[in-house]
């Protein structure tokens, strides 16, 4: 989060030092107004993603699904309805409401802003491939992306993203137009702007100008792998068996087809990445660095440490 | 300079308010926590006797492992005192933890989804009690660190609180692993 805001505070100050000048004063306007056009577009992604989500993936509610299904999957239903209300205990939290996804890929999401109003969405692979103990294991990730308010950091980080990047657009904009940085050769009493100070200051903006979205990205996404690993061990907190999860998540990678339900925009959302994407699947440093959740093997391994099922590390 | 020493007191007074209302707030859920459990006990008091009557029809041979369960039932409805609850409540699990067992041994009643549908329903209710105690036990250990740890402990027992204990095991028989005699052949 820090490396964000000092990111956006160099864009921004360059852009008041450099354009603004005098009249500017102290006031970073270029930095404000950033800052509030991603929040504004944000915040309605907070308050209104979820049924957003929720609607593009075609989720139906199992209270709907128990009512009309035959027999056999009908204990399934409950099965799943039930799992989910024992890690709404456990966890300390509002029951969310429940709903499946009619995908044959193995994969899993919650949506909302937090407890009380809060969403967890299975696909129907995965209510067919796991059975009851798996499943809780990740119910029970899915609920600590809740009870973390994951949806929340993730906004947040995404507004910043977008902050960043319109920030380096105006700036390059500004720079081609405005001709450079004014220099007034005869002030005294101005510091900034002139003497090598001021020459380090403006390498340095023009190099965030252009690395800037590329790097806020690689933030955003490295974030986002670091609370993958949290709601992993959330959830093993919750459920006191990380190994449940650990085979559910071999299971789901075995099956490794994209999820074609679940659109880009819930990605980062799921247990799985569901686009099937290649970055997910290698290991190596571009690979780590733009990827939205961390290796399956990675996980399955930091599951079996907690379990003392494993020795290195 | 005498702004320093007045911002100073401004910030440990904010910090103790902070700190006094977190604790206030944890205490409140820690027991809500433990009345949870109360809920979900009931229930399972609720959900027996559909059970037994589920069962009943085709598990004629096993009347006394019904009967125990109904009358273990019985007695932890009418328990007086906590301790007593928890006593009688441990003896209804190991009840009901025989009832399921001995039911697997019955082809009938396992192909039967209603009674599949019930299993799951004890099945969850059990978990469900189990989760209960676990939450209660995890905000119970929250509350008591908050208040043991360095600057909250210094004032924590002058304004009234104090550590709670966590759920535990009172019966040597609870911890004990149950016993199942599946010898006896369906008819």
């Amino acid at each position: 989060m820090t490396a964000f805001v000092a990111f956006l505070l160099v864009l921004g100050l360059g852009f008041d030092t450099f354009f603004i000048g005098v009249a500017g004063g102290y006031v970073p306007v270029g930095t404000i107004v950033a800052l509030l056009v991603g929040a504004g577009s944000s915040l309605a992604s907070y308050y209104h993603g979820d049924r957003a989500v929720l609607l593009a993936t075609g989720a139906q509610r199992v209270e709907d699904l128990e009512a009309s299904a035959p027999e056999a999957d009908r204990l399934k239903l409950r099965q799943l309805a039930n799992v989910v209300d024992e890690m709404a205990i456990a966890a300390g939290v509002p029951r969310p409401a429940v709903y499946v996804v009619p995908d044959p890929d193995p994969n899993a999401f919650a949506t909302g802003r937090g407890p009380g109003y809060a969403s967890i969405a299975v696909t129907r692979g995965l209510l067919d491939s796991l059975d009851r103990e798996e499943l809780q294991g990740v119910v029970a990730h899915e609920m600590s992306h809740v009870r973390n308010l994951d949806v929340r950091v993730m906004t947040v980080v995404a507004a910043m993203v977008g902050a960043v990047a319109l920030l380096s657009d105006w700036a390059s904009r500004g720079m081609m137009w405005g001709g450079g940085p004014r220099r007034r050769d005869d002030d005294d009493d101005r510091e900034g702007g002139s003497g090598l100070a001021g020459i380090l200051f403006f390498v340095l903006w023009i190099v965030a100008i252009v690395l800037a979205p590329i790097l806020a990205q690689a933030l955003a996404m490295m974030v986002s792998r670091q609370r993958e690993y949290l709601a992993d061990a959330s959830g093993a907190e919750l459920t006191r068996n990380p190994m449940s999860l650990a085979h559910a998540l071999e299971k789901i990678e075995a099956a490794d087809a994209p999820t074609r339900a679940i659109g880009r925009g819930a990605a980062h959302l799921c247990i799985a990445d569901p686009l099937g994407r290649q970055m997910n699947v290698k290991e190596g440093f571009w690979a780590d660095l733009f990827a939205s959740h961390p290796p399956m093997a990675a996980r399955i391994a930091a599951l079996q440490q907690m379990a003392f099922q494993r020795r290195d590390l | 300079m005498i702004l320093i020493p007045i911002l100073l007191i401004a910030a440990i007074v904010v910090w103790a308010i902070a700190s006094y209302n977190k604790l206030v707030g944890t205490r409140n859920q820690v027991q809500n926590g433990w009345r949870q459990i109360d809920v979900q006990l009931k229930r399972r008091h609720d959900l027996i006797p559909n059970l037994v009557n589920a069962v009943k029809g085709s598990m004629d041979f096993e009347r006394d492992t019904l009967t125990a369960v109904m009358e273990a039932r019985a007695k932890a409805q009418g328990a007086t005192g906590p301790a007593d609850a928890a006593q009688k409540e441990g003896q209804l699990t190991q009840a009901l933890g025989r009832l399921i067992a001995v039911a697997e041994n019955y082809p009938t009643l396992k192909s039967n989804d209603n009674v599949k549908m019930l299993q799951e329903e004890l099945s969850a209710t059990e978990n469900k009690v189990g989760f209960a105690r676990q939450f209660y036990n995890d905000i119970a250990t929250n509350f008591n660190t908050a208040q043991q740890v360095f600057p909250a402990n210094l004032f924590a027992a002058s304004f009234g609180f104090k550590p709670v204990e966590l759920f535990q095991i009172t019966e040597e028989a609870d911890r004990a692993v149950p016993t199942v005699d599946l010898s006896r052949k369906p008819g």
